[in-house]
């Protein structure tokens, strides 16, 4: 329209000034002039405005000037400061963003845009505020979690995980009391870890007393200092002998001494022997909270022999019988009749029988591993102690067979058969070991540098200078680490250059050569 | 004064009985409330698109097929019509499927016409009232406007011979044209069998905050993207794909309904329609659903207190829900966990049980029959009253069955 005008305007103006200047005329030219220059510069205006919005402005507002609605203006003259097309086609009641940026896919032009506005303008009557048709896709300019919300949402989730355990988990969890025989050896930082990370997963009072032989080190300490639980530390006087059978008998003299510990210092709660090499479930902590005074679980024995040519022949042997399990035994209606003990008659000659033996570790027949007992057991006098216990100083003056905690008891009847009985197996018997003798860096920190260095197999490294071929440092070799891609790369690019242009293929053919002969 | 004192204990007993909560609504038995009498059509009209097409028994629409067996079996059903309260016409018009397993939705109201016409010829009670003591099922996307796409769906609005019927289906929104007044709104079909078998121990702990699988964009339909779900789930993708706390996702885990058990919250956004089989699920499996729909009604809501166990966010603050989610106070939160978890009434109302047990989807809907009852005395017209046209809506509507 305007356009039309300006058009007429120029019309006249040329035809005027083809008439000829008369007095009047030349007034009325100049009574028109500025109009025209007016009309000029708002066609220009909205041109300029055009380009930068990128769609035709004036029929925007011819849409403006002639909507008979009331709601669409301020609705519509927001939207045209936030450039956002496909909100002009939706309507007039309250939809999607005004004010907020939104984005979408390439649409079409919006000359259309006003006219199907115009057609949906007729709004689909609902009568409800929910609007049907196209709205924008709503994205706020930063769509990135906050550090403050996403603590806030942790600490929903651990509030939800509390009251599901206090709905679904035991009811009244009892402290534990773990006791565990160590010495320092090259194995002790791998079994010990994997006790401490399970102990630190268990969500119940936990007091692990670690009984260490060889006296108090400061090996084991700083272990133990690393996993926040409230640690007993003792040390036991002698040293680990070489002997499988010597060792289970330390073993189990460390254990009674801290039991002695338990009775002194009157701890309350479920003691549980947790050998550092041993694996232990989750469920077993959960499991072990229905005993009354003594439980036993069954323990999955993994033998398992050094000697990789000894096993093959084992397996052929082993087929048919499933994994030993140690553990109670129990009748269809859930009593405990007897044991499933680990038969140690195949394994007759191939046993171990020093620490870091290849051949075949064979647990006791039935390890302190699988037996839990109330603490109140070992205390000197406590109330409601039935009859069948025997004192704990007694035993340790008679220096009976203390292979079990069944020679705690005078009847081995009452003891209780935990998880589902015995037919759970809630931990698996381990033992690894390494020889005597073996060494390792104390604390597991390499401090100085190594004493030993072991060539790589391909020295010298073609194309290395000599500097490079004396290894000192622990350092060196990495550098030779990184130098060994970038020359990869280099023969790389020179392959690709042979099958680009083939011009050159005869000079890099030589350069490939010349490589050829430096690497042999 | 003794008369009066013993009446005053009388009101105050029967206050007491009476403020016992809605949940105690939702045990109700229907049997002996109401009679059901159900027309026998032949089996054209029900059996035949099932034995055609068993897939009808698993999807969600599969409401329709399991009240027909439930109520031929229930104490509820009465061979005396002239006793009935309810008239039930057993007719699946969401039963016939096309290769891809959609329903062919444009010949169901010719299937419901068809069965209106012979019921209307064959019985007297459907003139007698027009209809009003009648009740049918229409779990589809828009109920009884017959069409996926809500634009058409508005168009056609309700099917005109259904103007007087109780409808019973899945899809409600306030102020909506394919919702009337009296409709029943219940919950999508979710198999029960499915459902219990992928349960876990109940001490596993909630370690994914949001949880939501599903599609975003529907490419096929809507390649440009902000008509479906109304630009909600686009929004929902585009704003919190990257925030690790919403696990959000297109693909489809094996272990969907393990995740679900271990989510905190899980989204309920609306799609095509406002409804999902989502928020039956989140119910179930324990996690609290977050309703992303505008005026959307919920199943049973007259007896279900979805505020107290359910998020409701506006579509508008789509973008904010991860702020919105983690202000909520923790009390609060607890306190909604309880509901839904304490409660299994709640959890049973939404499950199509079989075999059928007292408080589950069936019985739900009954009870909110019974509710209607007894009858206005104006629905029964006389013979020359004529309220419903048979000749107004969509020419291809009008067409004859073509079986």
């Amino acid at each position: 329209m305007k356009l039309s005008v300006l058009q007429q305007n120029g019309n006249t103006r040329r035809s005027n000034s083809f008439r000829g200047n008369g007095p009047f005329d030349s007034v009325v030219d100049g009574f028109k002039s500025p109009a025209a220059l007016f009309w000029l510069v708002l066609h220009g205006l909205c041109c300029l405005i055009s380009l930068v919005m990128g769609f035709r402005f004036s029929r925007l507002i011819i849409f403006l000037l002639f909507s008979t609605n009331n709601n669409t203006s301020p609705s519509v003259t927001n939207h045209i400061f936030t450039t956002t097309r496909p909100l002009l086609t939706s309507t007039p009641t309250n939809v999607a963003a005004e004010g907020l940026t939104s984005q979408t896919p390439p649409s079409t032009s919006t000359t259309q845009n006003p006219h199907t506005a115009l057609n949906r303008t007729t709004p689909i009557s609902t009568g409800s505020r929910v609007v049907v048709g196209r709205h924008g896709i709503l994205i706020r300019p930063w769509p990135h979690p906050d550090p403050v919300e996403v603590m806030k949402a942790h600490r929903i989730m651990e509030r939800v995980q509390r009251e599901q355990r206090i709905q679904y988990g035991i009811k009244n969890p009892r402290p534990l009391i773990v006791i565990t025989p160590t010495y320092v050896r090259t194995f002790q930082t791998l079994h010990l870890t994997g006790l401490m990370h399970s102990l630190m997963l268990a969500p119940y009072d936990l007091t692990w007393i670690v009984v260490e032989a060889g006296g108090i080190t400061n090996e084991t300490a700083s272990l133990l200092a690393k996993t926040g639980l409230r640690t007993i530390h003792i040390g036991f006087d002698q040293r680990m002998p070489i002997a499988w059978e010597d060792r289970h008998r330390l073993e189990a003299r460390m254990r009674l001494r801290a039991l002695g510990v338990v009775r002194e210092q009157k701890l309350d709660g479920i003691v549980v022997f947790a050998d550092d090499s041993n694996m232990h479930s989750m469920e077993l902590f959960d499991e072990i909270h229905s005993v009354k005074w003594i439980g036993a679980v069954s323990v999955g024995i993994l033998a398992h022999s050094g000697n990789p040519d000894e096993s093959s022949t084992q397996k052929q042997d082993d087929e048919n019988s499933p994994l030993p399990v140690q553990g109670p035994a129990c009748n269809s209606s859930g009593n405990l009749v007897g044991w499933h003990t680990f038969n140690s008659l195949p394994y007759a000659e191939k046993s171990a029988i020093y620490i870091g033996d290849s051949a075949t570790v064979l647990p006791r027949k039935l390890e302190w591993a699988g037996f839990v007992l109330n603490s109140r057991l070992v205390w000197k006098e406590a109330e409601g102690l039935p009859d069948w216990v025997k004192d704990v100083d007694t035993l340790e003056r008679d220096g009976g067979d203390l292979e079990s905690p069944l020679s705690l008891l005078k009847d081995a009847s009452v003891v209780e058969p935990l998880g589902s009985c015995g037919r759970k197996v809630l931990l698996w018997w381990l033992r690894v070991e390494a020889r005597a003798d073996s060494k390792f860096p104390p604390g597991w920190i390499i401090d100085s540098p190594l004493e030993i260095t072991v060539p790589a197999k391909r020295t010298p490294w073609p194309d290395a200078t000599p500097e490079f071929l004396s290894v000192e440092k622990v350092g060196g070799t990495q550098e030779h680490i990184e130098k060994h891609p970038t020359k990869t790369s280099r023969v790389s690019r020179s392959k690709h250059g042979r099958h680009k242009k083939k011009r050159e293929s005869k000079i890099v053919d030589k350069q490939v050569s010349r490589r050829r002969s430096e690497e042999k | 004064m003794r008369n009066s004192r013993l009446v005053l204990i009388i009101l105050l007993v029967y206050a007491f009985i009476s403020r016992i909560g809605a949940e105690d609504v939702l045990e109700d038995d229907p049997v002996g409330r109401l009679k059901v009498y159900v027309y026998d059509l032949p089996s054209k009209y029900n059996e035949d698109f099932v034995q055609k097409d068993p897939r009808c028994l698993t999807h969600m629409f599969a409401a329709e097929i399991y009240m027909h067996q439930f109520l031929l079996t229930s104490p509820v059903r009465t061979l005396n019509p002239e006793e009935a309260d309810w008239f039930y016409t057993p007719v699946y018009t969401t039963c016939d499927l096309t290769t891809g397993g959609h329903p062919m939705i444009y010949r169901s109201p010719r299937i419901m016409r068809s069965a209106i016409s012979l019921i209307s010829s064959n019985w007297p009670y459907w003139n007698r009232t027009e209809g009003a003591d009648h009740f049918f099922l229409v779990p589809h996307d828009f109920g009884a406007c017959f069409h996926y796409e809500e634009e058409t769906a508005i168009e056609r609005g309700i099917l005109p011979l259904l103007q007087r019927a109780t409808l019973v289906q899945t899809f409600g929104q306030r102020n909506h044209v394919c919702m009337m007044e009296g409709s029943i709104i219940i919950p999508p079909y979710a198999p029960p069998q499915r459902l219990q078998s992928h349960l876990v121990p109940p001490n596993t702990p909630r370690s994914i905050f949001v949880y939501y699988r599903g599609i975003f964009y529907d490419i096929g339909n809507d390649p440009q993207g902000g008509y479906y779900a109304r630009g909600v789930r686009a929004s929902l993708w585009e704003n919190f794909k990257n925030n690790l706390l919403f696990d959000i996702s297109y693909e489809h885990p094996r272990t969907y309904y393990e995740d679900l058990q271990r989510a905190v919250f899980c989204l309920c956004p609306l799609g095509w329609a406002p409804w999902s089989p989502r928020l039956v699920e989140a119910l179930i499996f324990g996690c609290i659903p977050v309703i992303i729909a505008d005026d959307i009604v919920l199943p049973f809501a007259d007896v279900i207190p979805w505020e107290e166990i359910g998020v409701f966010v506006a579509e508008k603050d789509v973008l904010k829900l991860d702020t919105i989610l983690t202000a909520l106070p923790p009390a609060e939160l607890m306190s909604k966990k309880q509901k839904l978890l304490a409660n299994p009434s709640m959890k049973r109302a939404m499950i199509f049980s079989e075999p059928s047990q007292l408080g589950d989807a069936f019985h739900q809907i009954l009870n909110g029959l019974a509710r209607k009852l007894p009858h206005d005395k104006t629905i029964y017209l006389n013979s020359s009253q004529k309220l419903l046209n048979w000749t107004t809506g969509p020419v291809e509507d009008q067409l004859p069955a073509w079986w």
